[in-house]
């Protein structure tokens, strides 16, 4: 029996720095270990003492990948702490823009982050010449993606005009008409897309977990909404700490979570097996056509339910754009409403669920903050992955055992730089 | 032989990294002139062979400022991109709080295992040839400076203020609506892109060479807005400057 000895220092394609390490003798696991080592930022405490706008404003700084999440539920947390009831209109254009960023998210890490591996390439630059039909068309889906997010935000990475109580600058009708013909006329990359996926092979690992996501009554949830898991059932966002828990591992600069397992995953396909029910027509099709079927304990086909909600993002934003070109844009001035309190908001970060919990003083200085981060939530799952994947390629070839560890970590789409309670590790 | 470039991400949110990335097509033609050898973020082949490297994030810890050393030694040219790299961005809003507290706020009893060091721009340990900050990097600005660089030209960078490019844009006044601006001291370049929003600006492109600090004086005193106002508005940004005094 050969011995392994992986040691992979900040895997490459993910977000934020992370580490794999892994040691057998004779045919026996010693060490299995995923590290965090992402330098600390500390927003829960240097958010402190700033102005809420400040706050929504510094807030998507966390992470470059999901700004908008962090924006999203960085105004929700204060909409909810001021009694802000945000109108309609509003509402419409957030959730556009939430799945422009959706759209955007997905598109790059399938294609640029995950694809290569199954293309067996180190990276998207290589199929510039290879696959250029498959590069050009997830450059314009992303292109599409920033376009409307920038039409609606001001701008896509660290958006301007998303504040509590409404936007600071709207679209025209005939902008967002613009760009509904540049959505229709995207349906064909999204089948190709799919086409793409469904020739793919993922890697065939199977691990029974609890999943947890944001639920709606009536619609396929990305923002608020109650919080359900697969083990469990539902229970409000204000219980949102009961799911959580996070705690300290040494190996790691960022916190782990767990709630009725030692583990449980979020992210797309943590949505889709709550959710799958509320996908629009379209996107339940081409998840019946790429095999996916919920429950699915296989973390590989997260990228798959990256693809399925990437078309239901699409296809209402499609719809929402029909009702706002329908009602009008009418330049709202955002609702200002200051008190004393505490709000959380939770959205599914295009990596699964996030919370910002704020509490404000009657000025509306930020007095304390918690933040509880997608990719956190996710630590220990992969780490419990990582363990049931060793012991089941124990007798496989080191290199192959690395890649798919590493394939693994991609699967999970993590955005480590988003993983905000992160700390320096001093080994002992 | 083509010019190879590095990127290196340090404490920050990757957000300039995505925005080279989202270069869409123009991504592809950069790849015609030069080699990219280093790109964590979107490739898994890494080298230690480069000739200029592109730098993101702050330094927060021992273990940056290590590693920022390594890569001035190997690096012709080094460049920072983005407020963080630049400035110290907004990590250094933690250097206004004891290190062992904010610790303690994010860690509770677990603080003690841990560590960190206040927050500081790349320019406060090595030396830096070319700064681009904005947060996020301002992508037109990077290509305009990559290609200067590889022609062997000194990039030029606007030393006029945001409120030029925002009057240029028509964009009526922050301070006569009542708001506070960064505007009238931060160097120009971005198209006041934030004041085009609906917004103000906050400074993340740091300090024109010799800012009308008296000028802006009087703007706050007009306005009935103190220097604390200002200062208070400029730690999001360039705390370092302050902290650092």
């Amino acid at each position: 029996m050969t011995n392994m000895n992986i040691k992979v220092h900040h895997v490459t394609r993910v977000e934020g720095h992370g580490n794999i390490t892994v040691n057998t003798k004779d045919g026996k696991v010693e060490e299995v270990k995923w590290e965090i080592p992402e330098s600390p930022r500390f927003f829960e405490a240097m958010m402190r003492g700033l102005h809420y706008h400040d706050v929504n404003h510094v807030s998507p700084r966390i992470c470059g990948i999901c700004s908008l999440a962090h924006s999203t539920a960085s105004i929700e947390a204060t909409e909810a702490a001021f009694g802000i009831q945000p109108s309609e209109q509003t509402i419409l254009l957030r959730k556009l823009l939430f799945h422009a960023e959706t759209l955007q998210s997905h598109v790059l890490h399938c294609y640029f982050l995950a694809a290569p591996d199954l293309l067996n390439v180190g990276s998207v630059f290589p199929l510039v010449e290879t696959h250029t039909d498959v590069v050009l068309r997830a450059l314009r889906l992303k292109k599409l993606a920033n376009d409307l997010a920038d039409l609606i935000a001001g701008r896509k990475t660290h958006p301007l005009t998303p504040v509590a109580g409404g936007f600071t600058k709207f679209p025209e009708v005939s902008q967002l008409k613009a760009m509904k013909q540049r959505l229709v006329e995207a349906l064909p990359d999204l089948d190709e897309t799919v086409k793409l996926f469904k020739a793919l092979k993922m890697p065939d690992f199977v691990r029974e977990t609890e999943y947890i996501a944001l639920k709606k009554p009536d619609e396929y949830a990305f923002i608020g909404g109650d919080i359900a898991s697969t083990d469990t059932g539902t229970t409000p966002v204000t219980n949102y700490l009961e799911m959580t828990n996070e705690f300290c591992v040494p190996q790691s600069t960022a916190k782990f979570s767990k709630h009725n397992r030692n583990s449980y995953m979020v992210g797309a396909l943590a949505r889709f097996n709550n959710n799958y029910s509320q996908l629009l027509p379209k996107a339940a099709k081409v998840a019946e056509e790429l095999g996916l079927k919920a429950p699915c304990y296989n973390p590989f086909m997260n990228n798959i339910a990256q693809v399925v909600e990437s078309v239901h993002a699409v296809e209402d934003a499609l719809a929402i754009i029909d009702k706002l070109a329908a009602r009008g844009i009418k330049p709202e001035k955002p609702i200002e409403k200051v008190k004393a309190g505490r709000g959380i908001g939770a959205v599914e970060a295009p990596r699964g669920i996030l919370f910002h919990d704020y509490t404000f003083d009657e000025k509306g200085i930020l007095v304390k903050a918690n933040l509880i981060i997608p990719t956190n939530q996710n630590h220990n799952s992969i780490q419990e992955d990582f363990e049931a994947i060793v012991s089941q390629m124990i007798d496989r070839p080191q290199e192959e055992v690395r890649q798919t560890l590493e394939m693994l970590v991609r699967a999970y789409d993590p955005c480590i730089s988003c993983s905000t309670h992160l700390l320096e590790v001093k080994f002992t | 032989m083509k010019p190879k470039i590095a990127f290196f991400d340090f404490t920050g949110c990757e957000g300039c990294q995505l925005e080279v990335i989202n270069f869409e097509t123009e991504i592809v033609d950069l790849l015609n002139l030069v080699d990219i050898v280093n790109f964590r973020e979107a490739m898994t082949e890494r080298s230690d062979d480069y000739d200029i490297a592109f730098i993101d994030g702050c330094i927060s810890t021992e273990s940056d400022i290590t590693r920022i050393k390594a890569i001035r030694d190997q690096a012709k040219i080094l460049v920072t991109i983005g407020s963080c790299s630049s400035l110290g961005g907004v990590n250094c809003l933690k250097n206004f709080y004891p290190m062992e507290e904010v610790l303690k706020v994010v860690y509770g009893k677990d603080a003690k295992y841990y560590n960190t060091i206040p927050a500081r721009p790349v320019s406060a340990v090595v030396p830096v040839d070319y700064s681009l900050p904005q947060c996020p990097v301002n992508r037109f600005e990077f290509i305009d400076l990559t290609k200067a660089v590889l022609l062997g030209k000194k990039p030029e960078r606007p030393n006029y203020p945001v409120c030029v490019e925002c009057k240029l844009a028509e964009n009526g006044c922050v301070f006569d609506k009542g708001g506070t601006c960064l505007g009238p001291v931060t160097r120009a370049g971005c198209g006041a892109i934030c004041i085009t929003n609906g917004r103000h600006c906050w400074g993340c492109r740091g300090l024109v060479d010799e800012p009308n600090i008296n000028s802006e004086k009087e703007i706050l005193k007009e306005h009935g807005l103190t220097v604390e106002d200002m200062l208070k508005k400029f730690r999001i940004y360039d705390g370092w400057l302050e902290v650092s005094k």
